[in-house]
């Protein structure tokens, strides 16, 4: 264990949710994420920041094992959910994914389904059907930790293309705090959004900490500043500092964080 | 003689054009389109001409295209119609629903016609939306693009084929098969139904329905895989990450998204099932009788169309044949206009 981790550590007083170790991530002959060695603690919102290209989007998909998808696309090391590494050649990545859910940049509503089977959709995806009434307690409660609830709850059976922008994003939310995941990896969730929005999808990760190990992955650092606890450097794919939100922008121990928080480049 | 034989290409011409301009209509203006305002934009280009006046020619261009493509559908119906009229006049709508036909008597009725051309699409495309959906789920979803690209590209071949030889080897393959192999198979389990019951022949309805499912399940094919290619990769990573298989995303979200151009797939296929002349002649059995047996030979209107234009020696018989032509056009335009309402009832409320 890093003395950056160690930090980190007990910055949160938590147990450790979710762990990359020596993890290397590949487009073919690329190296996109160079022996990343990081941990997420439970409960705990942690952003990951870093310059545009640096390799945050390659880093969150390969922890619910989502990079495998891209054609050409290969990885190295271990992460480790509970203790138990999900790169193991059992485990099966689609059972990973429904631990581990994603929210990404753009919001993705399925444009054929309405909002309620929208945020249905992963529960569709068991076998079992579920009852009508369950379904129903699952979409509005999902809804509801989504704040999307109030806004849509007259109009469940609509498109869920048809709302704005910031509801499609907090829909996509509700999508994915449905299966009930134990951790929720957001790329860059607010990048598309307006600034209510944004708010909106702020306040939301102060509530979902409660429930969830959060990945906030921003290019915003007054987001990161607002809404980690802990912070991760990224750049060109290495991990150049990770620690508690305000000692990383208040006093960064490397010269590139500094550089990077204080607008100096990315 | 001259004159009819004019008349007599105009005719078949309209069984082949007809279903395909009606479907691919809009294809062939937007196809067209682009072609002209290349040549207006390099033109205008060329000369220098104000990027206003530009704007303009660009403009006449398109409505040029769109209305000639109008004019000639209005024109070949009108023209169609004038042709048809004695028949009209001497048969009334009789002539929908009596099956005889009778060149010695004069006696024309298009029933059979009718039904042979209904019913050998509808075998066709029952055949070639499944096997063309499920080849084109295969290709875009499923195979490795090291397989989907020669795959791809043999069945854009097939297309290119022309009908004549599918006809032929229809005839002396096809129509074998079925006769020995195939018929006698459905006879020997589904025999208690009444289309599969009867003498078997190796020509008929059931082997030109097989025929023409062959020669349009490569459109099927193509438009389905390149539909279901042009979902956005997001909306697979979308159902993915929420914990979906490969098939359980393909079901969920690709599936249901590419279903509108699937189904246009399948209807711009069922045109050219509906029109196809040259093959289905070769192996239905050309036979103006309706059986309930999809064995027994039948006749489609383009078959009997190409077969008798020729020997069409009275005005009355011209006349039945023509229009018979107009029959498959306002055939062709209702599967169309089914086609478009359709889309438009069933498909478009949950589009954004
Ligand atoms: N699908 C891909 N194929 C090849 N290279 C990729 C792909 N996606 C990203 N990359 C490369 O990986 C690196 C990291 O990208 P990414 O993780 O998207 O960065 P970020 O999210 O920090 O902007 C970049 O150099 C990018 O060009
Ligand atoms: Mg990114």
């Amino acid at each position: 264990m890093t003395e950056q981790e160690e930090r980190g550590r007990r910055a949160s007083g938590m147990s450790d949710k979710l762990a990359a170790r020596h993890f290397s991530a590949y487009f073919g002959q690329l190296r996109a994420i160079h022996d990343v060695n990081l941990t997420f603690p439970a409960n705990v919102v942690t952003a990951i920041i870093g310059p545009s290209g640096c390799g945050k989007s390659t880093l969150v998909r390969c922890l619910n094992r989502m990079h495998e998808v891209v054609p050409g696309a290969r990885t190295e090391g271990e992460v480790l959910l509970d203790g138990e590494d999900i790169y193991a050649p059992e485990i099966d990545p689609v059972q990973v994914r429904r631990r581990i859910g994603m929210v990404f940049q753009k919001p993705t509503p399925f444009p054929t389904m309405s909002i309620e089977d929208n945020v249905s959709a992963g529960l569709r995806l068991n076998g079992a059907a579920l009852k009508r009434p369950e379904r129903d307690r699952i979409v509005e409660r999902s809804l509801r930790q989504a704040a999307l609830w109030e806004e849509v709850k007259d109009r469940l059976r609509r498109p869920g293309a048809s709302l704005s922008g910031g509801q499609q994003q907090r829909l996509c939310v509700a999508r994915a705090l449905a299966v009930e995941p134990e951790v929720l990896l957001m790329d860059e969730p607010c990048s598309a959004l307006d600034p209510i929005s944004t708010a909106r999808i702020e306040e939301l990760l102060f509530e979902l900490k409660a429930r969830y190990t959060i990945v906030l992955v921003t290019h915003n650092m007054q987001q990161a500043a607002r809404t980690a606890d802990l912070t991760a450097f990224l750049y060109g794919g290495d991990l150049i500092e990770f620690g508690n939100t305000r000692q990383i922008f208040t006093t960064p121990a490397r010269r590139e964080t500094e550089d990077y928080i204080t607008g100096r480049f990315g | 003689m001259k004159d009819s034989m004019a008349k007599a290409d105009s005719g078949s011409a309209s069984g082949e054009v007809g279903p395909a301009g009606a479907a691919g209509g809009g294809e062939a203006v937007a196809a067209a389109a682009p072609g002209d305002l290349a040549k207006a934009a390099e033109l205008g280009a060329r000369v220098k001409l104000p990027v206003a006046a530009r704007g303009k020619i660009f403009e006449w261009a398109v409505y040029g295209a769109t209305g000639a493509c109008i004019a000639i559908i209005a024109g070949l119906f009108i023209e169609l119609l004038a042709n048809s009229w004695l028949s009209i006049s001497t048969f009334g709508l009789s002539f929908l629903w009596t099956s005889e036909w009778n060149p010695v008597t004069n006696q024309f009725g298009a029933l059979p016609f009718i039904y042979g051309t209904i019913v050998s699409s509808a075998i066709a495309i029952l055949l070639a939306s499944i096997t063309g959906v499920m080849a084109g789920a295969f290709l875009a979803e499923f195979s490795p693009p090291r397989l989907a690209e020669p795959l791809s590209f043999v069945i854009e071949l097939l297309a290119a084929v022309p009908s004549v030889v599918y006809g032929l080897w229809g005839l002396f393959v096809l129509g074998p098969v079925m006769r020995d192999y195939i018929e006698p198979f459905l006879q020997r389990y589904f025999g208690f139904l009444p289309i599969f019951a009867g003498t078997i022949y190796g020509v008929g309805m059931l082997t030109a329905g097989v025929i023409l499912a062959i020669m349009i399940v490569p459109t099927v094919t193509a438009i389905s895989r390149d539909v279901m290619r042009a979902v956005p990769n997001s909306q697979r990573e979308a159902i993915w990450a929420l914990g979906a298989n490969r098939w359980q995303g393909f079901r969920m979200v690709v599936l249901p998204i590419a279903r509108p151009g699937i189904f246009a797939a399948c209807i711009l296929a069922l045109g050219r099932a509906l029109g196809e002349t040259i093959a289905t002649t070769m192996v239905i059995g050309n036979r103006p009788a309706i059986a309930a047996s999809l064995f027994a030979p039948g006749y489609t209107i383009s078959s009997v169309i190409a077969n008798e234009f020729t020997e069409a020696t009275s005005q009355v018989y011209l006349s039945a044949l023509l229009e018979l032509g107009l029959l498959l056009f306002i055939i062709s335009v209702i599967v169309n206009g089914l086609a478009r309402l359709l889309l438009w009832t069933i498909f478009r409320p949950m589009e954004s």
